[in-house]
């Protein structure tokens, strides 16, 4: 999912397939390339055979309070370590804790890692691991026959059975049939290998999250030193805890190299991405580290105004690790504080932030429309989630773009950047700061909830190669009688001066009331308002952004795929599959969608049927018909989740089709 | 009043604003923008009050900055030749902790009015108190609904005939130094527009004052509730109505201070005479009393209906820690702790491999 790779460069077509795809190689008696052992234990692959995958699906599900997500978290990093390429997809309940055992509190973690550059987590999983019956049942639609299913015995009890309305236990009673199954008793072991710790049952009990995890890095060869550092250094104040999850991690890993049932273990070989320095990282992470280096770059202090709501508060707490960078974050009492707190700021001098989601948006839409107003820079982070109201806080979704483009009183046009995967996070905040600075505008980011918690490795970039941003501020008097209009204008970008209060001479009032042309005065004469109503459009219009790229290799595709944020990785894998199995089919993503590209209008007249998938009901296409009179074609998914690449491949094949037959009418 | 006078007294919440170079005067502080308050409102009383004791502060008018929200009130800003931001309805104090809490050279003052600071701003009002961000907020309370033309405020007493309530209002109004004192603020005190020396006193007073400062000040809106503070202005009651609250002193009020104010039985407070009897009994301001009791039923000594017994001047003002300082000193230790942040460092995290 490495955004930085070139699609061309793909390999593997058929990126996002359910079936596991690999070569069958068996290497009996060889150790994994970075030969991962756990202390105690021969090196894994020393008797069992060892099987060649380019990739691997895999699905962590229990209660919420099995630890899943940390579970999911610690394969990753591990497979992070090894150098695969990866995309993951968290997805957890709204609700805390909700009701042990049911339904509705499975949590699950999916990983997709391979040999190669991929794009999405996968559509379904070669791999399930199930800590409960709900955990099972809640998942097992999504899998492929012939997957591979690890289940919890021991949570397999009538009771737990009935509560999720299994009327017989799935385990022996055909259900699995044609799934490859395991049964372990994780509880058992769990507690069979802490038997010493010295641990309570209840205590010992919860490590079994980390026997799962030691066993799946034994089956896939991960590294296991990071989980060790890692669990010595979570429970740093808890060695007893420390210990004990560590000895399950193990018993796991040794679990899976001395037991039958597990007969093989499998290779995925590290990807071949672009030469550099890589990392994991998240999207909100991203996001974060993205707001530090535009503070850096552009010698502005960092404030941070914002108002915990899922899934943007990870930014604020992120943030607030970072004071020794000059960053202030303040929590604010509401939504409306936040971004207050943030304009305020951005009067004095500072590049002022909001995080928020969808619902808080809305209440921030009023302040928005002041910093329209008053022409100063601000970053309104959205992490969308489904809506509306409340909607579904933890689940994804990109319904706000028609918020973020007109959600607010009067013509208020305000630009809008969305990032396309987790790592561009990174380079999107710095965009919208460059937008926001350069052209003294607020600016929104449209992230997603998908994006936010999903992660992929990461080119650490050089810090030369980040672009500079340059505050200009003003410092002197723009009139040559020695008066200062805050309101005239740069004729190129038509931004106004931002002069920050403490520069003397430059003393002025600025307001949401409408003012007049250069000087700023109140002004209720119709001509200026008709004048700086399409100077503030004029502006927005006009600032540069970069072409959109259009990926045709052959040149020859009659059908355009569109999209915008999160959607880059489905799409692109659909992409592949309908050209590896020899369909046509030319993709651009949007990075800008306020003011859209220059070239944007031209791309999609040259393509005889343009489709837009969106995990909304058409809001980019509504914009595209609106703005270029182009018979744009939605596809559109609003289920929480992420589309699958096999679903967008079928649509972009029944686009292809679609205008075959009308050549043969 | 000039420059040394303010160094003397030291406004020790201005100490990190850089201090004026020349003397200046209420004329420095006037915009060329054409005043449109209604001929006769109580805001030109106010703004000329302020313009002639900004001078006293001493510090640089370009490190002056105010804030308003939405009113006839938060006008204010245009006619002040400082910086200043005119925002949205009730966000002023949102917007300028933003300000002040990034800017700890400036001198920050937010105008507000009954329904802008206690209607639709309300939250954050109190948040402002309670955090005691470096802010000294004017708010303006005439119990009326001006620039929307004559609705029933949170001030406005119960059963007030407005265009809104031609049977009277049914809101209980708030007492906006109780919610202030309620939501732990560390300075409250109430003044009047047209008693100029005293608005100026508590201005002095608000200034010298470390973290938020709330100053009610009572205006007249001649158009829709002309009259409102007349009692306390008028000659033939003013005396009566009035008390006039002084740190350490005895409080006495009326004619010849005929009467006090003082402490019965069950704590509460009460008015009486003051005779050769009760005059040792006589309740002492303590504006720094520790508990917030006492400033409490001062605030509400007043008779609601009638106005008297009615304090002004500084009911509150105790030192509490100043939110922007204590924000300032986390980023100074995160500094001392880990050295200042390097931005390769931080991209680069922990957990990196190299592919080449």
């Amino acid at each position: 999912m490495t955004s930085q790779v070139d699609q061309s460069e793909a390999v593997d077509g058929s990126d996002g397939d359910g079936g596991r795809t690999g070569s069958g190689a068996q290497r009996p008696g060889a150790a994994g390339p970075a030969g991962p052992h756990a202390p105690g234990s021969p090196p894994p692959g020393g008797a069992k055979p060892v099987r060649r995958l380019d990739r691997v699906i895999i699905r962590f599900a229990g209660d919420s309070g099995d630890g899943m997500q940390l579970t999911g978290d610690r394969f990753t990093s591990e497979t992070a370590a090894f150098g695969n390429d990866l995309s993951t997809l968290p997805n957890f309940p709204a609700e805390i804790r909700a009701p042990a055992g049911t339904l509705p509190g499975v949590s699950s973690f999916q990983l997709h890692f391979a040999d190669h550059d991929i794009l999405t987590p996968g559509d379904a999983p070669n791999v399930l691991v199930a800590m409960n019956p709900a955990a099972l049942k809640a998942n097992l639609p999504d899998l492929p026959r012939g997957a591979e299913i690890i289940v919890n015995t021991d949570e397999f009890t009538k009771r737990a059975l009935a509560k999720v309305g299994y009327p017989a236990d799935p385990l022996g009673d055909g259900t699995l049939d044609g799934f490859h199954l395991h049964k372990v008793p994780l509880t058992t072991l769990t507690l069979e290998a802490l038997k010493d710790s010295g641990l309570a049952r209840k205590d010992a009990e919860r490590a079994k999250n980390m026997f799962a995890l030691g066993l799946l890095s034994w089956m896939y060869h991960r590294p296991t030193h990071g989980t060790e550092a890692f669990l010595r250094g979570k429970f740093a104040k808890r060695p007893q805890i420390a210990e004990a999850n560590i000895s399950a991690f193990r018993a796991g890993w040794n679990f899976g190299e001395t037991t039958e049932d597990f007969a093989v273990s499998y290779e995925i070989a590290p990807a071949a991405l672009p030469a550099g320095r890589y990392r994991n990282i998240s999207g909100n992470l991203a996001l974060a580290y993205g707001l530090i280096a535009a503070a850096q770059r552009s010698g502005l202090p960092l404030y941070l105004g914002s108002y915990p709501i899922t899934p943007a508060s990870d930014i604020l707490h992120e943030l607030s690790k970072h004071k020794n960078f000059g960053v202030r974050t303040f929590q604010a009492e509401d939504e409306i504080a936040g971004i207050g707190a943030a304009l305020g700021a951005a009067f004095g001098g500072a590049l002022g932030v909001t995080t928020t989601s969808g619902p808080g948006v809305a209440l921030k839409s009023e302040t928005i429309g002041l910093a329209v107003s008053l022409e100063l820079p601000l970053l309104v982070v959205d992490i969308q989630r489904g809506g509306p109201s409340t909607g579904l806080p933890t689940k994804t979704e990109q319904a706000d773009l028609l918020q973020a483009m007109f959600g607010r009183n009067g013509e208020a046009p305000v630009p809008v950047v969305a990032p396309a995967t987790p790592a561009e996070c990174f380079d999107a905040a710095l965009e919208a700061a460059r937008i926001a600075v350069t052209y003294r505008t607020p600016v929104f980011l449209l992230s997603d909830g998908y994006l936010a918690n999903g992660s992929e490795p990461w080119r650490i970039p050089d810090i030369g190669e980040l672009p500079e941003i340059d505050p200009k501020f003003a410092t002197e008097p723009n009139r040559e009688d020695g008066a200062f209009w805050p309101y005239l204008r740069d004729p190129h970008t038509l931004a106004r001066p931002w002069a920050v209060p403490g520069t003397a001479g430059l003393e002025h009032r600025i307001g949401g009331i409408e003012k007049q042309d250069g000087t700023g005065s109140i002004s209720y004469d119709p001509a200026n308002h008709d004048f700086m109503v399409r100077t503030r459009q004029a502006k927005v219009d006009g600032i540069t952004v970069r072409p959109v790229e259009v990926d045709d290799p052959t040149g020859d595709a009659r059908v355009l795929v569109l999209g915008w944020g999160s959607t880059y990785g489905p799409i692109t894998a659909a992409v592949r599959r309908v050209r590896a199995d020899g369909g046509e089919v030319a993709q651009a993503h949007l990075r800008n969608l306020n003011p859209f590209p220059a070239n944007l209008g031209a791309v999609l007249r040259s393509y005889e049927k343009v489709i837009v998938p969106e995990m909304n009901l058409g809001q980019l296409a509504l914009l595209l018909r609106a703005k270029y009179l182009v018979d744009a074609e939605s596809y559109n998914q609003v289920r929480g989740l992420p589309f699958k690449a096999a679903q967008l491949a079928d649509v972009l094949w029944a686009a292809i089709g679609s205008l075959d037959e009308e050549d043969h009418r | 009043m000039s420059d040394g006078d303010s160094e003397e007294r030291g406004f020790p919440s201005l100490r990190l604003v850089p201090k004026a170079e020349a003397p200046q005067s209420a004329r420095d502080f006037k915009t060329d923008q054409e005043v449109r308050w209604c001929p006769g409102c109580g805001d030109y009383a106010i703004l000329a009050a302020v313009q002639g004791f900004m001078p006293e502060l001493g510090v640089r008018r370009e490190n002056t900055v105010f804030v308003s929200g939405i009113g006839c009130s938060s006008r204010f800003p245009y006619y002040m030749n400082t910086y200043g931001v005119h925002s949205i309805h009730g966000r002023a104090p949102a917007i300028a902790t933003g300000l002040a809490s990034s800017r700890r050279d400036l001198s920050v003052w937010v105008v507000t009015g009954d329904g802008d600071a206690l209607s639709i701003g309300g939250n954050h009002l109190i948040h402002a108190l309670r955090r005691n961000v470096n802010l000294k907020i004017l708010l303006f309370n005439n119990r009326i609904y001006g620039l929307t033309k004559g609705q029933y405020s949170p001030t406005s007493e119960l059963g007030k005939i407005t265009k809104s309530t031609p049977m009277g209002s049914l809101d209980a109004p708030f007492n906006p130094l109780s919610l202030a004192i309620g939501a732990e603020a560390s300075f409250v005190a109430r003044t009047i527009d047209s008693d100029r020396q005293h608005l100026q006193s508590v201005l002095r007073a608000a200034a010298e004052h470390e973290g938020t400062a709330l100053v009610e000040i009572y205006q007249n809106c001649n158009i829709f509730n002309d009259g409102a503070f007349e009692v306390l202005k008028e000659a033939g009651t003013r005396d009566e109505a009035l008390i006039r609250l002084e740190h350490g002193q005895p409080i006495r009020f009326g004619a010849q201070a005929a009467n006090g104010v003082f402490r019965g039985p069950d704590g509460e407070l009460f008015t009486a005479p003051v005779t050769a009897d009760n005059e040792a009994r006589l309740l002492v301001h303590d504006a720094h009393a520790a508990s917030p009791a006492t400033a409490f039923a001062l605030s509400r000594i007043a008779d609601a209906d009638t106005l008297h017994h009615t304090p002004i001047g500084v009911l509150r003002d105790v030192r509490r820690p100043v939110y922007d300082e204590l924000m300032e000193s986390q980023l100074t230790a995160a500094v001392e702790q880990r050295g200042p942040g390097d931005l390769a460092t931080l991209l680069a995290g922990s957990d990196t491999w190299t592919v080449d």
